[in-house]
């Protein structure tokens, strides 16, 4: 009976606690300092950053959607190769004025949506691809600031995403649940579309 | 006992999860203006129209008449099209009859669901593609000065989405008898306020 209250509380507790917590906070998009250290500034990058996390978790998505082989691939593959874009990135002196992560959203949207089989080289090729490009583009950004410790950051991070997101698409029994998912991913090429649309409005 | 411990497993992750909500205010680096506020303009903008709500409400209750698979594609259908209008806005390709679009599509889609039509659903698909244009062209483009557009965006989007899904919440009243009819019944508001949306359009 006292172990009952006891955890009614903690769980009241709890909601609470969220509840306070959810309270509005300015939060940077870019150049994080988390006061930590750079490995913390570029988790905190990425968290904080939507044109690189949306991508992210849609990827992650779509490499849970195609089943564990793939989840298992993109989980390696992914933010590695986002880790040897970021390096590249950290020597390029240019900034692509163009939204090139637009390209990622609207591509990886557009599979989740449509449910599409790629043979699994061409999926592994897609991850690579996108990993590198958004890491080039986070290398160019930290380059100033936590620099390739950041990238290491940015890199652990997108590993847990992936495994935490990918094994819960996994598991996804029900057929509804693959349909929200296909959703959640026509949003995200809805989204790819208006930045593109923004950009060319100069808004973006 | 096993009840028990998942209690505590469950309590372990709220708490966890509240941790994870606290960081943000830890992450300050310089204040950028607007950036939060694109997200939540975007988020309220879809709101803001009744004629926008009536329409997205409509796709979601016609598709939840029609059952599988246009439960679904519809809904999928309607953002990305939008999306294009938008594009068409922000690139500056203009559209006649933009509100008219909008009352009308109000008028088609709150007959559809009166009468409970059912069409191919390809032919579903392009009736409410069609229309997704004018809302996206007419309500996609409206960012306010310094805010994010790709958070506008993200906001508009989720917010549509969630229309529908509201529409399709609606819609699962469809399995009872008074349910079907008082579905008919909400298909008929939408279609009479498209006539008004159309006068005012108009007039």
């Amino acid at each position: 009976m006292r172990r009952t209250l006891f955890n009614n509380m903690l769980f009241l507790l709890g909601v609470i606690v969220s509840a306070a917590l959810l309270l509005p906070a300015k939060a940077a998009a870019h150049l994080v300092t988390t006061g930590m250290g750079p490995v913390y500034d570029g988790i905190g990058h990425l968290l904080l950053t939507p044109e690189d996390l949306v991508p992210a978790i849609a990827m992650a998505l779509y490499a849970g959607l195609r089943g564990r082989a793939p989840g298992r691939q993109a989980l390696f593959y992914f933010p590695l190769a986002w880790l040897l874009g970021g390096f590249i990135g950290l020597g390029a002196e240019i900034m692509p004025s163009f939204p090139l992560t637009a390209i990622s959203f609207l591509l990886v949207g557009i599979l989740i949506a449509a449910d599409l089989r790629l043979p699994a080289h061409v999926f592994a090729g897609l991850a690579a691809a996108v990993g590198i490009m958004h890491g080039f583009l986070n290398g160019i950004a930290l380059k100033t600031g936590p620099g390739g410790l950041g990238l290491l950051g940015i890199m652990a991070a997108l590993f847990v995403i992936v495994a935490i997101i990918s094994a819960c698409i996994v598991s996804l029994k029900p057929p509804w649940t693959r349909i929200v998912v296909r959703v959640a991913g026509s949003w995200v090429a809805a989204m790819g579309l208006l930045m593109i649309g923004w950009f060319f409005r100069g808004q973006g | 006992m096993k009840k028990k411990s998942a209690h505590m497993h469950f309590i372990f992750w709220l708490l966890l999860f509240a941790l994870f909500f606290a960081w943000p205010a830890s992450v300050l680096a310089h204040v950028e203006q607007g950036q939060a506020i694109g997200f939540i303009t975007g988020l309220e903008h879809p709101w803001s129209g009744l004629d926008h709500v009536l329409a997205m409400i409509a796709v979601g209750l016609w598709g939840a008449q029609l059952g599988n698979p246009a439960l679904w594609i519809l809904p999928v259908t309607f953002p990305m099209v939008m999306s294009l209008g938008a594009m068409m806005g922000l690139l500056g390709i203009p559209l006649p009859g933009i509100e008219i679009g909008i009352a009308v599509s109000a008028i088609l889609l709150g007959g559809m669901v009166l009468g409970e039509v059912r069409p191919k659903l390809y032919i579903a698909a392009m009736l409410v593609g069609f229309f997704a244009i004018f809302h996206g062209h007419a309500h996609g483009t409206e960012l306010p000065a310094g805010q994010s557009g790709l958070l506008y965006s993200m906001g508009f989007v989720i917010a549509t989405g969630v229309l529908h899904g509201i529409g399709i919440l609606m819609g699962t009243i469809h399995r009872w008898p008074a349910g079907k009819l008082a579905l008919r019944g909400a298909g008929a508001f939408i279609a009479a306020m498209g006539f008004v949306f159309l006068w005012q359009a108009v007039a």
